[in-house]
Order: structure tokens, then C-alpha cells, then sequence
């Protein structure tokens, strides 16, 4: 057993020194009818070989997105993932450390997270963003919980465009401490006034930017009413790219920003692990939930890194802690952070155009398509459609095909029969001319 | 005389100074070559950003050597001994990553048709049995994100079958040695909490549990093994007091790695225990995640699972995540797509690995090691509680009386030597604590070395070089930090310099 150091001898000495003849006496403490006298019932260890054989045989199992054209969005994006980023997240230094609790010997991970937190801080426009969330939904959800805290109120508005998991998730989190969820209809048209949803109890307003049919706002208009109301507007972001060539949250009056940093620096691992982001203005930072880290000096007055503020946190305040989070997204926030540093400002910008040509390019082609309607008027990388028929069944006859083309809106919004028609299509930096080219086949086939 | 050891640079040798990335580079720089975006309308709503972002531009070179340089910053398990109770710092197989990154495995999108799938689904059932078969337990939630979160689920799951039988209940028990997550979740999931105290063999203090358990109460979280680095030898009488009682045992399965493949949880009563897989199943901590935390479940609470989750039809494997399609109760949905799925590619990788033989040996071992260094160190260092020990042992600074030395203090000794510490101050149940959980991918050769290393230490704090400690650590990229500034005044971002108006 490749990772077990002790040998049998080892093992013998150390039961002397212990003073024990055997290993199960060690376990004394258990009630022996709770002892197992044999291995669990599970296959016995194997080699590198046999594992690795078994799971490429998973693999074989998969059509990947890398293999074939694909257009899936939907929250998580396919892009280019610079060889940089893989090899630097895989120094053992980075990847097998824990949580920086001995700053002393931790100062790689700490001064990571700070320049992290600070390109989170300016993307989105904020003052100040926390060292990373689970994911985009779970950020959002404790965005949601963080403005209910911060202006004790217990109702929240939910937009119609907001991604239908971070829909859900909220929801969820939202019933078990009380709040009120005032979750608008399936925004599919545009035109949502969310505005006219708010109230005196309204704690919050939650958006999604792009939404999640792939419609760009300018919610200045709604940030406006959230103030003039007593309401915080949280702005979403599922695709972080988008920031490069649209006005920040900040800039259109965001309160707090949840989203999810997939796209920048993290595969697609079929959804997970991803990082989740949320960033604020200065002033809510004792209601900020999650690791912070911060700027200070040691005993010789050199500048170094701390984890910070942590009287906000579960493991000095235990139950009245802003959010049970401990463990957190880390490596996904490192890889966010070298691949976003190897773009730089000129990268992630043209990073952004590119998406957005290619998104345009894409939406061009199919309205050649006889029966196929782009819905948006405004759009990043991603846009819905309207099908002649069933978008499930259409994305079922083009994976046939070996084309993965989209994402059918009734996968998220189940039961809901005026959705069925939608598709959801996304272009990236990563697909090409001749990916295009078979969409369009793929689509015109599954149509006739 | 000036210090004979300082540089020009401030570098030492290999330890290099390294600055922020906002303070390198320049603007037009990049370490990518992007093609000229092709000439398309703007379709983007006038809703276009006007000012720069204020990133800074580096090349290649400079960014591999930057974040080469702050790795070398860090103690990590590939570095030597971290014995850091209750987090459980063992080796990271690299073999996992390699499967991680396997095409068709690290490159799939949640949202493709299912059909397309077929082999993630059974990967992520294939782990869903493995979890099932170590804990004796017959269904698993496996969407949780960590360990916290997985708590999060467990008491969700509780309350809703709670309320579905039409019991709401209001209080969580919590035995005060527990993770801080444990009363943090509680509360977060609408309950009040309310806590039992350890009695002297650091155990729960069963007459206070009996006491505070009624008809009001609808879970205890308890850790078992518990934070104390011990078994609960009276689990079996918690469960069916708690099962009497009409509520559910929320084990916090932090410590499933002393026990695994020997003790089933499902055989101890427990209704409901989250798994952390960056603990007991190798995937790496990454400096603060992604962790995973699977819940298993009990028949009774299996029906209250939060979507989704995979199961088997007539034409291959299915993912449920509408809870209108499920013909269970799911009590709603709590993070995006379908979990940690490239950690459950790495706990499986370990898993199958290690296989039911190894992962026997593992609890042995990690067993073994930690009594290990109890026997060596108990004339020492002052146990908490005495033995055995599951697969960590706790101190506390009795041993550091009247010497003026701090636990924090000689944690940070222990730095100069090449060791991480333990974990300090935690748990709370002893003054001072010092829990060192040494976990079994380490060598007698490595704790006979720890071990002669806490003794020279004492014996030099009993000595009464006091300084030594309070000076320590001396050899670090960064010697101790001054927390109580950091936090008066939070400096959370870089921002750049500001501009001298009169010198414009």
C-alpha cells in the first residue's frame, strides 16, 4: 500500500512503546458490537494501473466538450485555461497546505488571496471583496442573508433573470432563517420591473448581470429605487468575462456582488469545484461572511499577511457567527487569481471581445436558420433562442450528432411550458468557425 | 555591529522577496496571445465599460516566477510534518489530479444532456457506494461543498423531516468541545443552540445531556471521535436517548478517518454524519479548499435529501434535479449543478486505491501513530485526557507552568524546527490546547524526530529562556504578524499610491 510508510517492524516497536499488544486494543473505546471483525464488503486496493484504467474507462463513457463543438453555458463557460495556470496550482506548496492559520509559514497562500481579493475588488467594481465562496449560488445566498443582516429587514426581491440554481439555493437557505423570498417569474421576455416589487420590508433586490437568458442591463435606474427604498441591490455575475468589457456592478450602484469566478482560471469538472465571489462596499465589511485577509507588518516592520477580522467568523463566534463557511474555494481562487494575472488588463479585455464577437457571430448564423428567433435584444457571450420545437429534444438529436448545442431553458425551469422552445447558446473564445458551421447543421437537423 | 545576516535585497538565499503583481509590470503587457477579435456589432446594450479595470500586465517569466516565489512561502504536507488536529494533513496521492484532469473527466459540462454523461453519473455513484459501504449508512447527499456545508444539510434534512411529521422542534444540543461550524450551522438552519459540557474523561457529561434533552431538542451534533482525540464509549446510549427522545444523532464525521473501515457510523445510531473527503479521503486542502462534504443518511431521513442526486432507470443513470420528478421529499436545492464532482473523482481515486484493506490499515495506523505519541510524550507534555487516543491526542500547557512560555509560543518553536504546529487553543475545553494529529502517511523515523523536538523545546522552556520562545519563529519568510493592527485597521486590498497633486 503505496501511501502507508509503516512497516510491519515499525509497527511491532511501536506497540511496545505504547505498551499494547496489538492495534485493536486501541480501540478499546468502542462498543465491541460495533467493531467490524473483517474489511468492509468493497473491492481490496489496486495499483496505479488498475485505477487509472478504471478511470479512463469512466472517461469512455462521456462525450466532453473538448471533443466536440459545444455551446454550453448556463452559469459555466468553456474557455482556454493557459498551461501556466495547471502547472503553478500544482506546487505542492500551494495545493497541500491548509487554511493559513500560522501566517509565519503561510505567507504564499495569504498574499495570494489579498492580490485575489483585490482583482475581485476591481473587476467588479467594489471596494472590497472576501478571500472566496463554494460556488456562485452559495455566494449569492449568503449575499442575500448578509443584506437581510445589514438592514434587519426580512424580505427579498428575486429577479426572474437570476439563474434558476442560485434561485433555489437562496430560497432554500432563505426558509431556514426566516426570510421572505419574493421570486419574480421566468424573465424570458426582458422588461422584468423589479422596482415595483419592493416594499417597506425589502431588505434587498438580487439581479443577474448578464441574466441568465443573456440580456446586459443597466440597472443604475433600479439601484436608485433600492436606496431611495432602504433596499440593497445585489448584482450577480455567472460570467465573469463579461466584466472585462461591460461597467462594473460598482459603477451601476451595486450594494454586493455574488458570483461565480468559474470562467477565469477553473475547468468545468462538470460543475464543481468552482469559486464563488462576493464583494462589497467598505462599510459592510463586519457583515461580510467568509476568510479575509489583510495588510499588516511583523515584529522587524516588514509587510506581511494575516487572516483578518475573524470575530466575524464561526470559529470565535460559533453561533453568532455571520455564516457557518470555514473551508472555502482556495485553489480555485489561486487559479483565478495567476490566470487573470497572466491575462493582465490588455488580455482580459481582448479575452472579452473576442467572447462577444464570437457570441455575435454565432447569434448572426443561427437567425439564418428558418424557424430560429434570437430573443435579446443585448447580449455577451450567450443568448436564448426560440425553437420550432422542443429545445430538450433538439439538444438530444444534436448530441446525436456529436454537437453539444446548449443548454434547453426547461432543464433549469422544469414544468413550465411556454420555456420549452428555449435554448440557451454561449460562444467563447474556444470555439471556431467550423464549430459554428455544425451547429448549424446539428440545429437544422434537429429541426426538420 | 550591524546584523551580519542582512542583504541589500532583503532576500535570504532561496527566500526572495517578492512584491504585489499591482506593483510589477505594466499595463499593455500580457502573458497571453489572443487572436485579433474578428469585426462584429456591438450587441452588448450601450451598456459597455468606459474607464480601465486597473489590472496590472505581466509576461510569462515574470508570472511563473511570482507565484513560484510565494509558494516558497508555505508550509505544506509535501513540505514535512503538519500535525494540525482535526484537519487531518495527510498525504495528497498525485495520482488523484492526474485523474482529475483526465479528458472526459475534468473537462465535462454540468448542463450537458445526460445521455452524454453516462460515465460521471456512475463515477459520482460509484463514490456515493464507497461512501455508503465505509459508514453502514443507505443513502448519501452528495452536492454539499465542505464540511460546513454538509452540516448545513444535515440539519436542513433533520428539520425537514421534523416538520413533516409535524414536530417542529427548536433547540440543537452541541457538547462545547465541538468545531465552531457545529453551533455556527445550528444557528444558521433556525435553531437555538444550546451546549454540554465535557466531564473529566473528555467525553460528554452524560448527566447534563440528560438533563437538557427533551421533546424541544431535534438533533445533537456530536463528534465522534470527538475533538478531544477520543471515542465516545457511550455513544450507543447517546443515540438511544436522542432516538427516545424523538430526535436525530447529527454525527460530525471530521474524524471518520480514525475509524474508518473498523467501525461503521451506521452502527453507532447515527442518523446523519457529514463526510469530509479533504480529510478522510486525501483530496488536497488546496490553502483553504475546495473541500467536499457528502452527508449520509439514515432510511429515515433519506426521503428529506436536497436535489440532486443520481439514480439508476431502465436506460442508464439518471440525475434528478427537479424536486417535482423526484418521488421523494427533497428539501430544496443548496449549491449549483451536482457538487464537488472533481473531488469525488479524487476521494474515489484514494478509495479505490487504498481499497477496504487499506483503508483498515489507515485507521490503524493513524491510530497507532497518534498513541504512539502519546506514550513518548506523556512524561513531557501534559495530556488533556488520558488514553487511548483515537488518531489525534490533545495536550494542554500544564506542562508550560510558571515557565512563561505560551502554547502560542511554543507553537511557534516548533516552526523554526521544520515543523508545522499543531492546533493551538483548540478545543476549548482544556486551557492552552495543543491537539497534534500525526495521521498515518507519517514515518517513526519523522516522530521520533517530533518527539525529541518537544522535548528539547520543554526542556528549554523549563530552563527559562523565555525569550527564545517569544522571539520565535526567527527563520521564516515573515516572523509573527502583528493581528490586532490588521484587524483595527482592515487593509483588505492593494490600491495604488496616491498621486502627489503639487508635484503634478
Amino acid at each position: 500500500m503505496r501511501y502507508l510508510p509503516l512497516t510491519d517492524d515499525d509497527r511491532r516497536r511501536m506497540l511496545d512503546t505504547i505498551g499494547v499488544h496489538s492495534v485493536e486494543e486501541l480501540f478499546r473505546d468502542v462498543p465491541d458490537a460495533a467493531m467490524l471483525a473483517e474489511p468492509v464488503a468493497l473491492p481490496r486496493h489496486q495499483g496505479e494501473i488498475e485505477v487509472e484504467r478504471a478511470f479512463r474507462d469512466f472517461a469512455a463513457a462521456n462525450l466532453s466538450p473538448s471533443s466536440a463543438p459545444s455551446f454550453l453555458g448556463g452559469g459555466v463557460y468553456r474557455h482556454h485555461l493557459p498551461a501556466t495556470v495547471d502547472h503553478l496550482i500544482q506546487r505542492g506548496e500551494f495545493l497541500t497546505a491548509y487554511t493559513p492559520y500560522q501566517p509565519e509559514v503561510s505567507q504564499g497562500t495569504l498574499q495570494s488571496l489579498f492580490e485575489f481579493q483585490t482583482q475581485v475588488a476591481l473587476l467588479t467594481g467594489m471596494e472590497v471583496a472576501n478571500a472566496s465562496m463554494y460556488d456562485g449560488a452559495t455566494a449569492c445566498a449568503e449575499a442575500v442573508k448578509m443584506a437581510a443582516r445589514i438592514k434587519k429587514r426580512d424580505r427579498v426581491v428575486i429577479s426572474g433573470g437570476l439563474h434558476p440554481h442560485y434561485r433555489e439555493v437562496t430560497a432554500t437557505y432563505n426558509r431556514f432563517v426566516g426570510l421572505r423570498d419574493a421570486a419574480l417569474p421566468p424573465d424570458w421576455r426582458g422588461g422584468e420591473d423589479a422596482a415595483a416589487a419592493i416594499d417597506a420590508k425589502t431588505a434587498c433586490v438580487v439581479v443577474q448581470n448578464p441574466d441568465f437568458f443573456g440580456r446586459v442591463h443597466d440597472y443604475s435606474g433600479l439601484a436608485s429605487a433600492c436606496h431611495a427604498a432602504g433596499a440593497l441591490l445585489v448584482v450577480v455575475v455567472t460570467e465573469v468575462i463579461s466584466l472585462g468589457l461591460l461597467k462594473s456592478p460598482g459603477e451601476i450602484g451595486a450594494d454586493i456582488v455574488a458570483g461565480d469566478g468559474q470562467s477565469i482560471g477553473n475547468a468545468l469538472s462538470f460543475g464543481g469545484p468552482t469559486v464563488g465571489i462576493l464583494a462589497t462596499r467598505e462599510k459592510f465589511i463586519r457583515q461580510l461572511p467568509g476568510r479575509l485577509a489583510g495588510q499588516t507588518v511583523d515584529v522587524d516592520g516588514r509587510r506581511g499577511f494575516v487572516l483578518t477580522l475573524s470575530t466575524r467568523e464561526q470559529h470565535i463566534r460559533r453561533d453568532k457567527a455571520t455564516s457557518n463557511i470555514c473551508t472555502n474555494s482556495g485553489l480555485c481562487a489561486l487559479a483565478f487569481s495567476i490566470h487573470l494575472t497572466l491575462l493582465g488588463e490588455a488580455g482580459f479585455t481582448r479575452l472579452a471581445e473576442l467572447n462577444h464577437a464570437k457570441a455575435v457571430e454565432l447569434a448572426d448564423r443561427l437567425e439564418t436558420i428558418e424557424g430560429v428567433e434570437v430573443l435579446n435584444d443585448s447580449f455577451f457571450n450567450e443568448f436564448t433562442v426560440r425553437l420550432p420545437r422542443s429545445a430538450a429534444d433538439a439538444v438530444e438529436a444534436m448530441a446525436k450528432q456529436g454537437v453539444l448545442g446548449g443548454v434547453p431553458v426547461s432543464r433549469l425551469y422544469p414544468g413550465e411550458s411556454e420555456l420549452e422552445p428555449l435554448l440557451l447558446v454561449a460562444a467563447t473564445e474556444t470555439n471556431t468557425d467550423q464549430d459554428i458551421d455544425a451547429l448549424a447543421m446539428a440545429l437544422r437537423g434537429a429541426l426538420q | 555591529m550591524s546584523d551580519p545576516r542582512a542583504t541589500t535585497t532583503g532576500n535570504r538565499g532561496l527566500q526572495i522577496e517578492e512584491p504585489l503583481i499591482f506593483e510589477q509590470g505594466s499595463p499593455d503587457k500580457t502573458a497571453v496571445d489572443l487572436p485579433e477579435p474578428p469585426s462584429t456589432k456591438d450587441r452588448l446594450g450601450g451598456v459597455r465599460r468606459s474607464g480601465p479595470i486597473g489590472l496590472p500586465g505581466l509576461s510569462e517569466p515574470e508570472v511563473v516566477r511570482h507565484y513560484l516565489r510565494l509558494s516558497q512561502k508555505n508550509f505544506s504536507i509535501d513540505h514535512g510534518f503538519y500535525p494540525l488536529g482535526s484537519c487531518t494533513m495527510k498525504h495528497n496521492p498525485r495520482l488523484n489530479e492526474k485523474l482529475a484532469r483526465l479528458p472526459g473527466i475534468g473537462d465535462l459540462h454540468p448542463l450537458q444532456p445526460t445521455a452524454t454523461v453516462q460515465g460521471a453519473l456512475a463515477l459520482i455513484d460509484a463514490c456515493a457506494h464507497w461512501l455508503k459501504a465505509l459508514t453502514g449508512m443507505p443513502a448519501v447527499a452528495m452536492s454539499p461543498a465542505a464540511g460546513a456545508h454538509g452540516e448545513s444539510v444535515g440539519l436542513m434534512t433533520i428539520r425537514a423531516a421534523l416538520e413533516d411529521r409535524g414536530d417542529a422542534r427548536k433547540r440543537v444540543l452541541v457538547p462545547d468541545s465541538a468545531h465552531g461550524t457545529n453551533p455556527a450551522t445550528a444557528h444558521a438552519c433556525g435553531y437555538a443552540v444550546e451546549g454540554i459540557p465535557a466531564d473529566d474523561r473528555g467525553r460528554v457529561d452524560l448527566a447534563a445531556f440528560r438533563e437538557k434533552l427533551d421533546a424541544d431538542v431535534a438533533a445533537i451534533m456530536l463528534t465522534n471521535p470527538n475533538t478531544c482525540g477520543l471515542f465516545e464509549n457511550d455513544i450507543l446510549d447517546i443515540a438511544a436517548a436522542v432516538h427516545d427522545a424523538g430526535a436525530f444523532f447529527y454525527c460530525d464525521g471530521a474524524n471518520l478517518n480514525a475509524i474508518v473501515g473498523r467501525v461503521r457510523p451506521g452502527d453507532l445510531g447515527v442518523d446523519c454524519m457529514h463526510i469530509n473527503l479533504h480529510k478522510t479521503f486525501s483530496t488536497p486542502h488546496g490553502g483553504g479548499g475546495p473541500g467536499s462534504g457528502p452527508v449520509v443518511l439514515s432510511e429515515a431521513l433519506a426521503p428529506y435529501a436536497p436535489v440532486p442526486y443520481v439514480v439508476q432507470g431502465p436506460d442508464g443513470f439518471e440525475l434528478i434535479e427537479d424536486p417535482a420528478r423526484s418521488d421523494a421529499k427533497p428539501f430544496g436545492r443548496i449549491k449549483g449543478f451536482h457538487g464537488q464532482f472533481g473531488m469525488f473523482v479524487r476521494a474515489l481515486g484514494y478509495m479505490m486505491s487504498m481499497g477496504s484493506d487499506g483503508l483498515r490499515q489507515v485507521s490503524g495506523d493513524a491510530v497507532l501513530n497518534a498513541n504512539y505519541l502519546l506514550a513518548c510524550l506523556r512524561d513531557t507534555v501534559t495530556l488533556a485526557f488520558e488514553g487511548p487516543c483515537m488518531h489525534e491526542v490533545l495536550f494542554d500547557e500544564g506542562f508550560l507552568k510558571e515557565t512563561g512560555v505560551t502554547t502560542l509560543d511554543f507553537a511557534k518553536a516548533l516552526i523554526d524546527e521544520g515543523f508545522h504546529p499543531m492546533t493551538v487553543y483548540f478545543p476549548l475545553v482544556v486551557h492552552g490546547a495543543m491537539l497534534v494529529e500525526p495521521t498515518e502517511t507519517e514515518t517513526k523515523a519523522t516522530l521520533d524526530t517530533f518527539v525529541e523536538t518537544m522535548k528539547a523545546l520543554t526542556a528549554r522552556a523549563r530552563a527559562g529562556d523565555v525569550e527564545y520562545f517569544q522571539e520565535a519563529p526567527r527563520l521564516t519568510p515573515r516572523r509573527r504578524l502583528d493581528e490586532t493592527m490588521a484587524a483595527r485597521n482592515p487593509i483588505l486590498r492593494w490600491r495604488p499610491p496616491a498621486v502627489d497633486k503639487a508635484a503634478e
